[in-house]
């Protein structure tokens, strides 16, 4: 087995549900030693979310949380119990980083500002996702997914390419704008890191969703300053649109360049109603007649999704099939670079999850472990790790600490 | 002032288009320095053209495109394609940390700049290379934009109203690989820094989509449910929707998880009478009675503008957040009081506008420091000073069109 790229790096996770604890799984992936603090009773609110094994909820067997929390070690723990600070203080002057996702208020509450953490840990990396950031009018306000997507610009832009703006703009699909706060945040988390392996300094990131979700859209969203124009998602000169139906499903023509657009109407069989970029040019690439989506439609009718993005793509068209996750988790091409892999967990089973979408030639994702079960690793971590006694853990438990 | 996280780091781009210049870019936000090499034959496209958004540049050096996704960069101009480039470029490669780039799979290889050519070179480079599928496997050589990527990746297939057709995203698709590529990178940096090894990252922009949506993966893995598009709607919890308000495509966005956030939202409308209705007592029946609920929740939000919708529910508890548009976020007051922006003085474009990077870092904050390059801009900086080339050995290069 090869090395790990963030072997020894020790991570405090004190977050629940989608944006926090992604972004310490991206960290565990590769190796850091996450330690998860979930509130004593019903655990991360993840838990008590689908997709459950067999449709039977448990808290122990929600997909979302099985997936979002591989390689983490597991305690439940109440910080505000006068005890259970002590401890997540303790955890703290082990910790390297901190992430954490809860009300800026609440944090106050607690004591645990940043001012006050770096006195415990002054060294300490302290990652903050929250909806709105630390500042600002809205700091307090909530967003879940849904007004996550519609609150940064990306909502407002979907679905692109609408006939009209009678019906409402949508979020992406599942939970995916969660999902991207906590990628962001990771990227700040380790820069942070990597100054600190240098120069021994810490900090205190403030990683705002809104802003997060913002940036991936900043050239949407930079055109208003820089252009006037103000964008939606209705029918236009953009990439939404392109989409055609064939046979068994949907594919993805996005032959935009000359060159491209040439291969495109070759692989189509250089039928009358489709010309050459050199008469029609780049704008013509971008937006197609009706008349030649309409003949496109028809041609795409009686071939399937495989037929037309494996031929197209042997043209070197730029083509896509629109594919199920059924489609995806079948993908040669997914199973040839290993992105699903088999992971036993003692009350899920064996099932096949996604892994990392980026391969490292000296220091390989690793899984080291499944999620951790509720408190699981009470015992390895309060015991071994800080010295408590066995009987110091009966009596904490009896307490609601831990 | 400090410099950035990753001040020292020096990074070389051979990239084009979103995916490779915003993996560089973010790197530069944090203080690397980055050279961009493009090649007059193969410039890169934004500075032309943007995809996503339609618009079409005159000249090389005016797209206001290229400069969000470029800012901060050193730029020379060398063709890759002549002979004596290969030299050159593993030149700027040997000085750097590392090195970004999203060409199709072999495609740097045939220009002598594939990780083994580089790694003699410069054998602790990080080589980062990113491409639609990633480098091996059957559709290694498959290429792709932004959209393709989402439509692979299972995304686009979730995305969109129930009864319409899948959405495959647009150009953010791109920035999210781009994220993904950085943070790959800086993991790298810190082993680097550890062991003083070197290494390969090799990302696919598919799935690094499909990462993004693990949880759907799970639910075909653990009941072979195949899930489709359901608008805004959530499997369990109702309200969950975004509803029309007062104005012209004004819309606020809605979410209630739970019992307490039902009643505060049914006190903040004024209790109206339908709320207290048998059908939508518990989280069960409100989903079970969706359709009504939703237009019963319109009647109250079309009666305010969103801005009002959310002061009045955020008050109570409730998440309500308007989908806001471009214009609305740059003129939003916590938008304008978090300052996520900078405006700069480009010498071809004038004044100009981009975001920063999203984060706020207390000891080293990300930072624009410059506009874009101009195309070749830095030729005389980076061979000259970096490389130490003699002003006779670049005319030389110049008048061979090695560089231009």
């Amino acid at each position: 087995m090869g090395e790990k790229a963030l072997e020894g790096t020790k991570v405090l996770e004190y977050a629940s549900s989608v944006s926090g604890p992604y972004c310490s799984k991206l960290l565990a992936d590769l190796g850091a030693e996450v330690i998860k603090i979930e509130r004593t009773g019903g655990g991360d609110e993840a838990r008590r979310r689908g997709p459950f094994l067999n449709d039977i909820p448990n808290p122990e067997r929600s997909g979302l949380f099985l997936y979002l929390n591989i390689n983490k070690r597991g305690i439940t723990l109440d910080p505000k119990t006068q005890t259970g600070r002590k401890i997540f203080l303790e955890l703290l002057r082990w910790a390297d980083i901190l992430i954490e996702d809860k009300p800026p208020k609440e944090m106050e509450e607690l004591g645990f500002t940043y001012e006050n953490l770096k006195e415990v840990n002054p060294a300490l990396i302290m990652t903050s996702i929250t909806p709105f950031g630390q500042t600002g009018p809205y700091r307090d306000y909530k967003a879940y997914n849904l007004n996550l997507s519609h609150g940064a610009g990306a909502g407002y832009l979907t679905p692109g390419g609408s006939p009209n703006l009678e019906r409402e703009p949508l979020k992406g699909g599942g939970l995916f704008d969660d999902y991207t706060a906590g990628l962001s945040a990771a990227v700040a988390t380790l820069a942070a890191f990597y100054y600190r392996e240098v120069s021994g300094i810490g900090q205190h990131i403030d990683a705002s969703k809104q802003q997060s979700v913002m940036d991936y859209d900043r050239v949407e969203l930079d055109m208003y300053p820089n252009t006037g124009v103000v964008r939606t998602r209705l029918k236009g000169k953009s990439l939404g649109g392109a989409m055609t139906r064939c046979k068994d499903g949907y594919v993805m023509p996005m032959a935009l360049l000359g060159p491209q657009w040439d291969a495109f109407i070759d692989f189509l069989g250089n039928p009358d109603w489709g010309e050459k970029a050199e008469s029609t040019g780049l704008t013509a690439t971008l937006e197609p007649s009706e008349e030649f989506s309409r003949h496109l439609s028809e041609w795409m009718s009686s071939r399937t999704m495989e037929e037309v993005y494996h031929g197209a793509q042997a043209k070197r068209v730029p083509m896509a099939m629109v594919s199920s996750t059924a489609d995806v988790m079948n993908s040669p091409q997914y199973k040839a670079r290993g992105f699903f892999t088999e992971i036993e967990h003692p009350e899920a089973g064996r099932l096949k999850y996604p892994i990392a979408p980026y391969k490292f030639s000296e220091t390989p994702s690793v899984v080291e472990r499944p999620a951790p079960l509720l408190g699981q690793h009470n015992e390895e971590v309060f015991s071994r790790l800080l010295g408590y006694t066995r009987g110091d853990l009966v009596r904490m438990r009896e307490a609601g600490i831990i | 002032m400090n410099k950035g996280a990753l001040q020292g780091i020096r990074v070389v781009e051979f990239a084009q288009f979103w995916v490779g210049p915003y993996t560089a870019e973010i790197l530069t936000f944090l203080g690397a320095e980055v050279i961009k090499v493009e090649s007059m034959r193969r410039l890169d496209p934004s500075r032309q053209l943007s995809l996503t958004t339609g618009q079409t540049f005159t000249g090389v050096d005016q797209s206001t495109v290229f400069n969000d996704l470029n800012l901060n960069k050193l730029d020379v101009c060398l063709d890759l394609t002549h002979p004596k480039a290969a030299g050159v470029a593993k030149g700027l490669a040997k000085a750097s940390d590392v090195l970004v780039q999203n060409n199709r799979p072999g495609v740097m290889e045939r220009l002598g700049l594939g990780y083994d050519a580089i790694r003699e070179v410069r054998p602790d480079i990080i080589y980062l290379s990113s491409s639609a599928r990633g480098s091996d496997g059957p559709e290694r050589s498959y290429g792709g934009f932004a959209p393709c990527f989402a439509a692979l990746s299972g995304l686009a297939e979730i995305t969109g109203y129930a009864d319409g057709p899948p959405f495959a995203e647009s150009g953010r698709i791109d920035l999210l690989s781009s994220t993904t590529n950085a943070f790959a990178i800086i993991a790298a940096l810190i082993y680097r820094k550890r062991t003083g090894k070197g290494q390969h990252i090799d990302a696919s922009s598919s799935e690094v989509i499909s990462a993004l949506i693990g949880d759907v993966f799970m639910d075909y893995a653990m009941n072979g449910r195949v899930q489709t598009r359901r608008g805004n709607r959530d499997d369990i919890f109702a309200p969950h929707n975004c509803y029309r308000s007062k104005g012209d495509d004004k819309w606020i966005s809605i979410a209630i998880t739970n019992d307490d956030e039902w009643r505060a939202f049914v006190d903040a409308i004024g209790n109206p009478d339908w709320t207290r209705e048998e059908r939508f007592q518990d989280a069960f029946l409100r989903k079970q009675n969706e359709e009504e609920l939703d237009r019963l929740v319109s009647q109250w939000t079309i009666n305010h503008t969103h801005y009002e919708a959310m002061d009045i529910l955020q008050r109570a508890g409730v998440a309500a957040v308007p989908s806001l548009s471009n214009a609305e976020l740059y003129q939003d007051p916590h938008f304008k009081e978090r300052g996520p922006s900078m405006e700069m003085v480009h010498p071809v474009i004038g004044k100009t506008t981009a975001l920063n990077a999203p984060w706020k870092m207390s000891a080293t904050p990300p930072t624009i420091r410059r506009h874009s390059p101009l195309l070749g801009e830095h030729n005389n900086y980076i061979f000259g000073e970096l490389l130490g080339m003699s002003q006779e050995e670049i005319q030389a290069l110049i008048d061979e069109k090695v560089i231009y």
